[in-house]
């Protein structure tokens, strides 16, 4: 079991913790992710992607938005309680002197984005962010990339923090400059990435995605997660989580990652209102006190 | 099969071994002795539920049973057990009513009887050669030796007298076990009984590898497989859970940093194979790995308590004959399918799953198309799985396997509607700790080559089980790990 250690909400759904795991912490890479179940009974197998890591401290900061009752579960944790925690998992980052790269996350995405920021930033990369979100409130690593980044662009879809567009305005206008850029990598959710791939494919800018698909052990053996990448069927967990973005098939991806929607929105809703119901019951309890 | 109470069996056999008291049994009496059926629970009541489908054995019927043998001098038997376990001598404490001493019997040589009683295919090994079953010309008449020693080793269980093998004083030698499946679980006893210090890597939250994940509650009590692993850590073996030898650590590391002595592969195959027909990534369509993992490890059945969810399944196609896709059919049934059919390109005679395993599917209700496999799964406007487009085949002449090669019928296809497919058609090996070792040799299939006593091509590394063998059964991998432990044990000496 690993101690979490750390626990700040960064937005009404995004959480950030810091966990004690000096293995990982030491050997993961950028690019690569962790499964994690709140306990090792009845709980989910949840991949989540590494936003930092300290080998020193030997600690992983892991970054993610409840979007369903797993999520919420661990939203619950506090410092000092522990979670189970398998990884690193999938490819690390190919990273190498590309010259100019731009990098996009959108939302959560800006989490993984951050290692691999770093890393083509150490390899001698000079390299253009661009975060984007729905709203500003939403918009993570902000410090961080704006400390890292040769230039940073910020894009809203409300326009409560830089410029109201969609990320894929501003990395079409990249993508137009002379000389273009030599790598782009994108991270957020299917619909951006797919969008990203599509807006960087007619200037030939080779670009990356990372996918965060359904999985249960995260090693090869289910083959949940599996995708079709040039016309030929991939496992995320190993043979990814990177690939080609103009390879990928988007809308297959998307319809997989719906497999369980309902299932999913029916132990999300179970879950609130059970949430709801113990803090009416607590209230109730200090009310009668 | 008749599904009668557990007692009814025991009074038959009760009677039955009345008659015979006193008696000496020559051969011939022997040989017309009943074959003792085992306990059941009622097909239609047990579809409907997770408990195990064979309760075991009453004592009386196990006496009874042992008195089949026939106490061969050149024991046939034991020829076909892969891991040499002395047959006729545990049968014989059975004849005596010594069930522990049968048990332990056993146990010099086989680790987990529980389990090997459960899931071997007796009908293929030991007892395919039962001199018994060969005079009545039925392997099925054979002596039941699976259901003997299932009854022997529930017995040493259940009577709360499983113990920790004992061990040799500590050599202060560091064994390295990857994998906590059968072929770890086995190597880790024996290199732990000669004193070395042994740690088992598993990648899962759990040991028992496919014990666990795989092979269904209700065929493998997962009980049973956590008694048999907390047998091993109160022997000192320690488990090292949620650990990826190639991705938490490289096996170089804990060779060369970490200071273990020597380590043992045992990863298994673990990446499904799909049939490589169109559609088989609509939504519907699983591995059987996925599948079963979902229902067995992550208790996917027990709604409400467990999060990982499950696929509403009302028709289901499962591909494949082996045991992986009769366990996947009947948890289907269990979930909740209204119709599971197994589509299987041979015939019954070909099929590789266990005799019992295929009788108990029947009789629960799933559904055989033989000579019949698909050629592509059609979806819906949803991209769900929706149907199968079948085509029908016919034997022709014997394969290389000496099984007659199923020829397609021309024009025969025709469109059924499922809106679940399950694949059960093998495993790759899994490319994650050869990728990670790049001095490991491996095959053009990715399976970890080795020599006859299990050492791979890197110093101090030995292999066995699936990872080696490809798909093969527990029992083998079993007697992999054997064969590495005592090599291993011969090195560090």
């Amino acid at each position: 079991m690993h101690r979490i250690i750390n626990k700040q909400r960064l937005s009404e759904e995004v959480y950030r913790i810091e966990v004690e795991a000096p293995l990982v912490a030491r050997e993961r890479k950028a690019g690569q992710f962790v499964i994690v179940q709140v306990d090792s009974d009845y709980a989910e197998r949840i991949p989540l992607t590494i936003a930092d890591a300290d080998p020193v401290k030997g600690t992983l900061t892991l970054i993610f938005q409840t979007v369903g009752a797993s999520t919420h579960k661990l939203a619950l944790k506090e410092p000092g309680d522990s979670i189970v925690l398998l990884g690193p998992l999938g490819n690390p980052t190919h990273i190498e002197k590309f010259g100019w790269a731009v990098c996009v996350g959108g939302g959560i995405g800006l989490a993984p984005l951050h290692p691999i920021v770093r890393a083509l930033k150490e390899a001698g990369n000079r390299v253009t962010v661009i975060s984007g979100a729905r709203t500003r409130d939403l918009l993570i690593m902000q410090e961080e990339m704006q400390a890292l980044a040769d230039e940073h662009i910020v894009v809203t879809d409300d326009g409560t923090a830089g410029r109201k567009a969609l990320v894929t305005v501003p990395l079409t206008e990249l993508c137009a400059r002379d000389p273009k850029p030599d790598i782009a990598v994108v991270i957020g959710p299917p619909i951006m990435m797919k969008f990203c791939a599509e807006a960087t494919r007619p200037f030939g800018v080779r670009t990356l995605a990372s996918l965060n698909t359904i999985m249960i052990d995260g090693t090869g053996m289910c083959g949940g997660c599996r995708v079709n990448v040039g016309g030929k069927t991939k496992f995320v967990c190993v043979d990814g989580p990177e690939f080609d973005a103009h390879e990928v098939d988007w809308s297959g991806m998307m319809t997989r990652l719906g497999a369980y929607k309902s299932q999913e929105q029916e132990a999300h809703h179970r879950c609130h209102m059970e949430m709801e119901a113990e803090a009416l019951a607590a209230g109730e309890g200090e009310a009668s006190k | 099969m008749s599904h009668m109470d557990i007692s009814a069996y025991a009074d038959a056999a009760r009677l039955e071994l009345d008659r015979i008291r006193g008696t000496e049994l020559k051969p011939r009496d022997r040989l017309a002795l009943p074959v003792q059926d085992m306990p059941c629970q009622e097909p239609a009541v047990r579809a409907g539920n997770m408990g195990e489908v064979a309760s075991g054995y009453a004592p009386e019927q196990a006496m009874l049973e042992a008195r089949r043998c026939l106490q061969c001098k050149n024991a046939p038997c034991v020829g076909g057990c892969p891991v040499r376990v002395d047959i006729p001598g545990f049968i014989a404490k059975i004849q005596e009513g010594d069930f522990a001493g049968a048990c332990s019997v056993i146990k010099r040589t086989n680790l987990l009887p529980s389990i090997c009683g459960r899931v071997c295919p007796q009908e293929k090994q030991c007892q395919m050669p039962c001199t018994v079953g060969k005079s009545l010309k039925g392997v099925e008449r054979a002596v039941q030796i699976g259901r003997l020693e299932r009854f022997a080793a529930d017995y040493e269980r259940d009577s709360g007298l499983l113990s920790a093998p004992a061990h040799a004083a500590s050599t202060g030698k560091r064994v390295a076990v990857v994998g906590a499946g059968p072929a770890g679980l086995t190597c880790a006893v024996d290199l732990r009984r000669e004193g070395h210090e042994v740690e088992v890597f598993e990648a899962f939250h759990k040991p028992g590898g496919v014990m666990v994940y795989g092979i269904p509650e209700f065929r493998l009590p997962k009980a049973l497989v956590a008694a048999e692993a907390g047998v091993l850590e109160s022997m000192g073996v320690r488990f090292n859970l949620n650990f990826l030898v190639g991705r938490t650590r490289k096996l170089s590391a804990l060779l060369a940093e970490d200071g273990f002595a020597a380590a043992f592969i045992g990863t298994g195959a673990g990446l499904p194979k799909f049939m490589d027909i169109p559609g088989e990534n609509f939504v519907g369509v699983f591995s059987a790995n996925e599948y079963l993992t979902r229902s067995n490890l992550m208790k996917a059945y027990e709604k409400g308590k467990a999060a990982t969810p499950l696929y509403p399944s009302r028709r289901v196609a499962v591909l494949g004959g082996g045991n992986v896709a009769m366990d996947s059919a009947r948890m289907a049934l269990r979930l909740g399918a209204e119709e599971v059919r197994i589509l299987y390109r041979r015939t019954r005679e070909e099929m590789p799953a266990r005799a019992e395993e295929v009788v108990h599917a029947m009789e629960e209700g799933v559904k055989f198309d033989f000579l019949r496999s698909p050629t592509k799964i059609l979806g819906d406007d949803k991209g769900r799985a929706a149907a199968l487009e079948v085509l029908s085949y016919e034997l022709g002449e014997p394969d290389e396997s000496g099984r007659r090669k199923p020829v397609p019928i021309r024009g025969s296809e025709a469109v059924e509607p499922f809106d679940t497919v399950i694949v059960a058609v093998g495993n790759d090996s899994n490319p994650l700790l050869a990728r990670t070792t790049p001095e490991l040799a491996v095959d053009r299939h990715g399976h970890i080559i080795v020599d006859e006593k299990q050492k791979t091509s890197v110093e101090r590394v030995y292999a066995g089980g699936d990872i080696v063998l490809g798909a093969a059964t527990v029992i083998l991998a079993m007697g992999e790990g054997r064969r590495a432990a005592a090599a291993i044990n011969e090195v560090l000496q």
